[in-house]
């Protein structure tokens, strides 16, 4: 690609010889153009299509608070001379005495949560419209390390503050560890550094949160965008606009992303930005699912807060990995909940491989897609719901939480293992030559 | 009261006469009503009675952390309906993170998360009113 576009002539001005001058020693204007301008994307994109700009925008407002964060932030469990832990004050301090520190600390823990609304709606997009069906499949696999990132990061950052949603999240999780046989017990312990989690836990969580995973994080967006700048957007017809160009090679249903689409992604932007301001400013914790009330009090080793449940975003897997309360193969049923909630994600990744359909956008995908889809979502919604009640809860006093959470799971699942049957005799309308705006 | 023996809580219990009556009914609700699961990481003193887990029955010694992931139980001592666990509730822990349920000899209820009975650990009567946690022999 880049080898065909013409070297940048100047027009003789000084920003005209600066780019001729830099456009003969790297490729700056071949990047602008296969990536912003005459990057073709198809002229039907709705509003799914907003989050992944949204998720790029959550990502560097993520950098820059964390970079400002960190020069505040101690990560030292020790207690200091009023008696609380280093890190948890440092963290108080940031919001009280550091200037401005309130907002930045605030930008990061609500950015966090805005990070995975924004993401499991890119995820959604996927599901609706096919965007993982071939040649999309490595931009899927991709997308999906990439969750996972996030919930390493998320992982790794909610320890920090050293408060007991901090201490008791981070024990549960490495413990899910220590439920593989034979080297189990031996790995927690290599992961915690120490028999409990401790200063030693603290401190590689601080590296792990903000330099190994930001890398890894930095790195697999790079590559998501540069696979699917390479064979091109799907939309919500999920049809090929790459079917149809016009003489010099242009696809006759897509318009370049510069100027049309970033001016599109500034709507996003500012009604995005609105609703997080809003948050930000009238209620940062957003009623004790952005930031646990527990958390406001510093880290104790001997008492389990009496409910302790992780952030939402965490909580449709939780549930996944509560729902397995059975031994099976003469292996507890810990291992199985932990191996449960791991698949439920990884499962994710076999997706396009899953879907046998002949048609990808559900548009034209037949009646069982859209019944079995929708029921999946309501479950993933339900089991996101039971995660932060406690074990014993009931809807409505009256239906016990834990068998529903059980089935919801045993159905999720299902939906992904029986998709290549089910999505083979659906009855799908016939897919349109072009897109249909 | 509450311990601590290398970062982790240990909990002292002081057992009545009543509440040791009630380990008998919860025999054939536990998973393991004598213990019989080995402990992973320590060794519990010899001489331990299997229904009680306790050197001497009105004192329970034990690690308060859930051997499913690891949180703390918190104490549910009523009786009955009031405990909010179950109705035939005999006192004992609850672990509020999966939900897992012991009876007050630490011992894990059936079908719960947790796989084992809360752990023993090691430790020996230096005197009446003196305990030594981490050695199951005076001397050292």
């Amino acid at each position: 690609m880049a080898s065909n576009v013409e070297k940048h002539k100047s027009d003789g001005t000084l920003v005209g010889n600066t780019l001729e001058w830099v456009d003969a020693r790297f490729p700056l204007m071949s990047l602008w153009r296969d990536h912003l301008s005459e990057y073709y994307a198809p002229k039907n994109f709705n509003f799914w299509y907003f989050f992944g700009s949204l998720a790029l925008l959550v990502l560097v407002n993520q950098i820059v608070t964390g970079i400002f964060l960190t020069m505040h932030f101690k990560p030292d469990a020790a207690l200091n001379a009023a008696g609380v832990p280093v890190a948890f004050a440092s963290v108080e301090y940031i919001m009280r005495d550091v200037p401005l520190g309130w907002i930045i600390r605030y930008m990061h823990s609500t950015g966090a949560s805005a990070f995975f609304i924004v993401v499991y709606l890119h995820m959604f997009r996927g599901l609706l419209y096919g965007s993982y069906r071939k040649p999309r499949e490595l931009i899927w696999v991709f997308g999906l390390l990439i969750f996972l990132c996030l919930m390493g990061e998320a992982f790794f950052g909610y320890l920090l503050p050293w408060g007991q949603m901090s201490f008791w999240g981070a024990q549960v999780i490495v413990n899910l560890f220590s439920a593989i046989p034979l080297i189990g017990p031996d790995l927690s312990l290599f992961i915690r550094g120490d028999y409990v989690v401790s200063d030693a836990t603290l401190n590689r969580f601080f590296s792990f949160h903000v330099i190994a995973i930001p890398l890894v994080l930095v790195g697999l967006v790079a590559a998501h965008i540069m696979a699917l700048h390479e064979v091109g957007s799907n939309n919500p017809d999920g049809v090929e606009i790459k079917k149809y160009k016009n003489d010099k090679g242009i696809p006759l249903d897509g318009i370049p992303f510069h100027p049309y689409y970033t001016v599109k992604d500034i709507v996003g932007v500012v009604v995005f930005l609105m609703v997080f301001t809003i948050v930000l400013c009238f209620m940062p914790e957003f009623g004790g699912y952005f930031l646990e009330y527990n958390n406001f009090i510093p880290a104790d080793p001997l008492k389990t807060p009496p409910h302790i449940a992780p952030v939402w975003y965490f909580t449709p897997y939780y549930s996944v990995l509560r729902a397995v309360t059975f031994p099976l193969f003469w292996i507890d049923a810990k291992f199985w909940g932990v191996v449960a909630m791991g698949a439920a994600v990884v499962i994710l990744g076999a997706l396009p491989w899953l879907d046998r359909s002949p048609a990808k956008s559900i548009r034209y995908r037949g009646p069982i897609f859209k019944t079995l889809l929708s029921i999946w979502v309501f479950g993933f919604v339900i089991l996101g719901i039971l995660g932060t009640k406690p074990p014993s809860y009931a809807f409505f006093g009256v239906i016990p939480g834990a068998p529903v959470a059980q089935i919801f799971s045993v159905y999720y699942f299902l939906f992904f293992i029986t998709m290549p049957w089910w999505s083979k005799i659906d009855k799908c309308k016939p897919e349109p030559e072009r897109v249909t705006g | 009261m509450t311990v601590e023996w290398r970062g982790k809580p240990v909990w002292i219990i002081h057992r009545t006469k009543e509440m040791i009556d009630g380990l008998r009914k919860t025999d054939d609700q536990v998973a393991d009503p004598k213990s019989d699961r080995k402990q992973s990481e320590f060794q519990p003193p010899e001489g331990l009675d299997p229904e009680t887990r306790a050197l001497k029955p009105e004192y329970m010694v034990v690690v308060g952390i859930c051997t499913h992931l690891g949180c703390s139980p918190s104490d549910k001592f009523k009786t009955g309906a009031e405990s909010g666990v179950a109705a035939d509730w005999q006192g004992g822990f609850l672990c509020p993170c999966h939900g897992s349920t012991f009876d007050l000899a630490g011992r894990v209820f059936k079908s719960k998360p947790a796989p084992d009975n809360l752990p023993i650990p090691p430790h020996v009567y230096l005197s009446e009113s003196k305990i030594l946690i981490g050695e199951n022999k005076k001397g050292a």
